[in-house]
């Protein structure tokens, strides 16, 4: 079992059509949907985990990269500008998935950027502007 | 025998000074008591960095040739309104100024991206800034437009003047409602869901400082990087609130009002602040150095994390309408573990004043001291304490019926 989040760029003909729900159930998936946006005419965005076995989820995405859906994988979309951290801490408590912790001996605040599921919380909530986010 | 300033001063010139940080010496005394502390120690250094929206900068930007007079007119510093209403060429800028096309919270909550304390973190890195300035003429100063880059190696003066700043102890804040607020002390989440808090603790320097015994009008401070002074008292400076039996204040108290040389300054201790929802600040760091005169100072700055009491308000409702309920008192040693416990739910805790660089600024005024690069002043006058009677008045408000 494995997990994946991943932004899909559905081109303006897909959006409206059952393709999420098609696609889970063809190869046996659970997904949680992080963040999903509709914004005619250029499409659809929508951040999901995807959950399910190494092999079906591999599938998965090369079926709707058929679709002409777009694929990217969402680790690298939040990220930190470290110079820009002053490592306050105020993001840690807003963090939904664990993925800014406090270290208590050092009280310095890292980033998981593997666990990070892209609400975009500490993104509005960074008083620095350290949190950014590329979608 | 108490030792004087001056004798600090000495030894601190001949590099002989013993100089701790304000978490050091709480361990000093705990393991060799106060009297060995006093004589042990002669400079206690603190520091703070957290957002201090009081913050802001004056210029002045020379006389352009032909002459305009700014003071009646409006200016701009990149887009950012500044006031002029002075004379020819001095403006002034605050921390939570917005441009005038800033949406604010018209689509609630506004994410003020940009604002008062953004340009004068840019104007104190060097970066050049746009000026735009409109006025009327006269027979002296005939100009009436002027559109420039403005840098500060250009300027006559550039001073930094935050007029409340150092805030000795802090609310911490909780969200009771039923929805998410977005407020000056950060997101708070609905139902008890986070609590912010925003004082150094152990490393404030006012709280190593209880009864403002050294720190006084004309204290020489590390102020943004470079130096500075205390100037005042900062506004609603309140010392007359309830204190713990080592007199430290259980409630927001004393504040600063500090000035200082804005092109000694460093854009890494002065850095734009946006708090979503609510508006714009300016990260400030702020380091005391306290004459460790006699054995009363050595405990006073041997105050640890958990002496310190912070009260719980609600910012859903008793903050915005200006009720003095608390929910309650928590330590700082509780609120540095993470979470604490209001009512029977466990809250988690989130800083918005920098420990990481409260220590760095406490750790650098050390090494100056050390140095000897950083002397210490005699207060001029002493700030007022809590038998001067000074209480924080509410707005009289007295409707205009005409
Ligand atoms: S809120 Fe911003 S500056 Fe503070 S620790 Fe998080 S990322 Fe760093
Ligand atoms: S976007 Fe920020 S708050 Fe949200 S999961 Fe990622 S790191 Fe945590």
């Amino acid at each position: 079992m494995i997990s994946r989040r991943v932004v899909l760029h559905f081109p303006s003909e897909l959006v409206g059509q059952p393709i999420i729900s098609n696609t889970v159930k063809r190869y046996n998936l659970e997904f949680n949907i992080l963040k999903a946006s509709i914004a005619p005419p250029e499409g659809g965005l929508l951040v999901l985990e995807l959950l399910g076995g190494k092999k079906d989820v591999q599938e998965a995405l090369d079926y709707l990269k058929e679709l002409k859906i777009k694929i990217e994988s969402l680790s690298r979309d939040v990220t930190r500008k470290d110079d820009l951290c002053v490592h306050c801490g105020v993001c840690v408590a807003l963090c939904p998935s664990d993925a800014l912790v406090l270290n208590q001996a050092t009280w310095q605040v890292e980033f998981v950027a593997d666990k990070c599921v892209a609400c975009e919380l500490c993104v509005k909530a960074c008083p620095y502007a350290a949190m950014e986010v590329r979608l | 025998m108490p030792r004087t300033i001056q004798e600090i001063n000495e030894k601190i010139k001949a590099g002989k000074a013993v100089v701790v940080t304000a978490e050091e010496i709480t361990g000093i005394v705990k393991k060799k008591g106060v009297g060995k502390a006093f004589q042990e120690v002669d400079v206690v250094t603190t520091g703070t960095f957290g957002p201090m929206c009081s913050s802001g900068m004056y210029l002045n930007i020379g006389h352009t040739k032909p002459r305009i007079k700014l003071g009646g007119g409006t200016c701009k510093l990149n887009g950012v309104p500044a006031y002029c209403g002075l004379a020819a060429v001095d403006l002034f800028l605050g921390a939570a100024q917005l441009p005038d096309d800033d949406p604010r919270n018209k689509i609630h909550p506004g994410g003020f991206r940009y604002g008062g304390g953004h340009v004068i973190e840019e104007f104190v890195a060097g970066k050049d800034i746009e000026l735009e300035a409109s006025t009327y003429g006269t027979d002296c100063y005939p100009r009436r437009e002027l559109r420039s880059w403005l840098n500060i190696k250009d300027v006559n003066e550039a001073v930094l003047f935050n007029i409340r700043n150092a805030y000795q102890n802090y609310n911490v804040a909780v969200n009771l409602s039923d929805k998410a607020i977005f407020t000056y002390m950060g997101i708070l989440k609905p139902r008890l869901g986070n609590a912010n808090y925003c004082s150094a603790g152990v490393l404030s320097p006012l709280l190593n400082d209880p009864l403002y015994r050294t720190i006084g009008i004309g204290t020489r401070l590390f102020l943004g990087g470079g130096e500075g002074f205390v100037s005042w008292q900062g506004t609603q400076h309140n010392p007359s609130v309830p204190r713990t039996e080592r007199e430290v204040p259980r409630r927001p108290a004393g504040t600063l009002c500090v000035i200082g040389d804005l092109k000694g300054m460093d854009a890494r201790y002065l850095r734009g602040v946006s708090m979503y929802g609510y508006g714009t600040s300016l990260g400030v760091g702020i380091g005391i150095p306290i004459p460790i005169l006699d054995e009363e100072m050595a405990f006073f700055t041997s105050v640890a994390d958990e002496d310190i009491l912070a009260p719980i308000v609600d910012y859903s409702k008793g903050y915005p309408e200006l009720k003095s309920d608390v929910l309650g008192e928590v330590s700082y040693k509780d609120l540095r573990s993470g979470k604490i416990t209001i009512g029977n739910k466990e809250v988690p805790t989130g800083p918005l004043s920098s420990l990481t660089k409260a220590r760095e600024i406490a750790q650098l005024l050390k090494g100056r001291i050390e140095k000897g690069e950083f002397v210490l002043t005699e207060a001029v006058e002493r700030l007022p304490g809590k038998e001067s009677g000074i209480t924080f008045k509410a707005f009289q408000e007295r409707p205009i019926e005409r």
